[in-house]
């Protein structure tokens, strides 16, 4: 089982060194992590915050927005596209089971991800930590970004991949992943900004609002980065930050169910694949 | 129960449509089978319920003893596709060795298949820049893979140059004789007649016959075609005596069952003084083929 689920990952693994979906996410988020910490360096003088707390919590919230789109154009043709190819049918032909190909695929993609994260993310962090002066505070918040940002990743490709497996066709895959995009990542947080102004204050604003905002993946990355770090400048929905009436780490659980359930249920619909 | 496929009563239907209706059919170890039939006859439907991919609404399929799908019937069976298509920036080494790898067999053996189906030059060149035959080359040598009991070949020879598809079922001959049984699907009568050791056919989802080549003949009982030409002026009177079909002024053509051959060219002998010429033409394989893919719908519309 253990080398057949490897075959899948090595062969997928060498499929985004070789389209350069790793180089291409490194220097994209490389690049935006640099303008932000150049942009925190310019401002962070002024507060008592360190440069690599300060970025941090910017670089959180771009995060929401790069990672998700990131990880779904890696991962949403990986089903479809093979299914269309045909290449998918000689795959099931062999011994290998279909839930192994699903999580082999996303085991890879989500390595891939998290290279990219760690690198772009990893270099600019230590060029920050250097040239400022930086305490211990701003090192955790930045490990915990670069963590929360692989796990937002992984999301985001089961995400994919399940959109993969449950559309078979590559152009309706592509359409759903720009509609799941813009659903968590934009919509949502609209929405709710759009219910809790009509809500008002109460028990909608204290104790429902909260769960909702949890309940989407990149909000619950953003909130638990946000929550984490007590000089965050924050505003909007990221208030809610400071007023949480849960701890923090209930954010990573809402995180560990969305991971577990896009693999149960895109692995589930691989099973019923006709390829 | 030594047979390695056994198929009985197999249909099965897409919404409505039937696309195989009471297929019978058996594979034995080292025996090569044939599949012909029309476009659209359901071949290639029939060889993806043989792997499990769609689901018989009735009849049993059996591969080496077990249902199509479950695990020991994939590690039985081996698969070639109508189109092959790999990954187009792998190269054909990286392709059979991701295949050996889901199968759990050696990598050493990666080498002796390519040398197996003449692609070592190309190894180690991407897919993408293979031709056909080259992709379709690396197709058989990925259905090679750790000496399948069952090969599913869905018209391995499609876009081959003749010396290709020669090459091609000598590959498959010699996988068939060590021990491996041969299901292919084909549209080309000629190649099929001595490279197999039998032949199905199937006509709009049913198997209209099933045999060697000679016993399909015989069954299907086909007239042996004699043209006759005739000299100036001596048409009509031989058209009055034999009957057949005028062809032109000259030309006449007499149809002979298989036993009444020699018969009829006694009394055309009789005749020689009126004849210029006569041609034999026994029926082909065309003529064999387009009988049994005829018999099937006409028992079909009722
Ligand atoms: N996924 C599908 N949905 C609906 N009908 C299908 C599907 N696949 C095949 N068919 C129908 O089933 C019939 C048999 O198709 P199949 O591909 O098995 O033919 P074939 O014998 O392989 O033909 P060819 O020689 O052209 O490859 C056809 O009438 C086809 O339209
Ligand atoms: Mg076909």
């Amino acid at each position: 089982m253990s080398t057949r689920i490897g075959t899948v990952f090595g062969q997928e693994l060498r499929q985004a060194r070789r389209n350069l979906w790793v180089i291409l996410a490194t220097a994209v988020l490389g690049l935006f992590a640099l303008a932000l910490a150049l942009f925190g360096a310019g401002q962070g003088s002024g507060l008592k915050v360190d440069v690599l707390t300060l970025t941090a919590v910017s670089l959180a919230t771009l995060s929401v927005y790069l990672i998700p789109l990131i990880a779904l154009l890696m991962s949403y043709d990986s089903i479809s596209g093979e299914v269309e190819r045909g290449s998918l049918a000689l795959t099931f032909a062999t011994p290998v089971r279909r839930w192994e190909v699903f999580v082999g695929k996303f085991l890879a993609q989500t390595v891939a991800v998290c290279v990219a994260i760690l690198i772009a993310f990893g270099t600019v962090g230590c060029v920050i930590a250097l040239l400022s002066e930086t305490g211990q505070d701003g090192i955790f918040a930045w490990l915990r970004l670069m963590l929360t940002a692989g796990g937002l990743g992984a999301i985001f490709v089961g995400i994919g991949l399940m959109v993969s497996a449950l559309t078979c066709r590559t152009a309706r895959a592509a359409a759903a992943a720009v509609g799941v995009w813009l659903l968590l990542v934009v919509l949502y947080d609209v929405a709710l900004l759009g219910a809790i102004m009509a809500a008002g204050e109460g028990i909608f604003a204290t104790h429902v609002f909260p769960w909702l905002v949890i309940a989407n993946p990149a909000d619950a990355f953003r909130l638990y980065n946000l929550a984490m770090i007590d000089a965050a400048p924050v505003a909007g929905i990221d208030g809610l930050a400071q007023t949480l009436p849960f701890p923090p780490v209930a954010a990573l659980a809402a995180l560990g169910i969305w991971l577990v359930a896009t693999i149960a249920i895109g692995s589930a619909r691989t099973r019923r694949i006709v390829p | 129960m030594t047979e390695t496929l056994a198929i009985k009563a197999l249909c099965l239907s897409f919404g409505g449509q039937k696309v195989l209706d009471d297929v019978s059919l058996s594979v034995q170890p080292g025996e090569r089978l044939a599949l012909l039939g029309h476009n659209g006859a359901g071949k290639s439907t029939l060889f993806k319920t043989v792997l499990g991919f769609l689901r018989p609404c009735s009849g049993t399929v059996a591969v080496a003893g077990h249902a199509p799908g479950s695990d020991p019937a994939r590690e039985a069976v081996n698969y070639l596709p109508e189109v092959v298509s790999f990954q187009r920036n792998l190269s054909g080494r990286e392709v059979l060795s991701y295949f050996s790898g889901l199968r759990g067999t050696p990598k050493a053996e990666v080498s002796d298949l390519l040398a197996r189906v003449g692609l070592l030059e190309a190894a180690d060149r991407a897919v993408g820049a293979y031709s056909k035959g080259m992709r379709q080359r690396l197709g058989l040598a990925q259905a090679l893979i750790g000496t399948p009991r069952l090969l599913l070949l869905d018209e391995p020879t499609s876009g081959l140059d003749p010396v290709s598809r020669h090459e091609f079922y000598e590959v498959i001959a010699d996988a068939a004789a060590r021990g491996s049984a041969v299901l292919l699907s084909s549209h080309g009568l000629e190649e099929v007649q001595d490279k197999t050791d039998r032949i199905a056919i199937l006509a709009r989802g049913r198997l209209t016959a099933e045999g060697t080549l000679a016993e399909l003949a015989h069954r299907a009982g086909l007239p042996t075609t004699i043209r006759i030409s005739a000299r100036p002026g001596a048409a009509d009177a031989l058209h009055g005596e034999f009957g057949g079909r005028r062809i032109n002024g000259c030309r006449l053509d007499l149809d002979c069952a298989q036993g009444a051959k020699v018969d009829l060219l006694a009394r055309l002998g009789r005749h020689h003084d009126k004849l210029r010429d006569i041609d034999i033409a026994p029926p082909g394989l065309t003529d064999i083929y387009r009988h049994f893919s005829r018999t099937g719908p006409t028992e079909n519309q009722t």
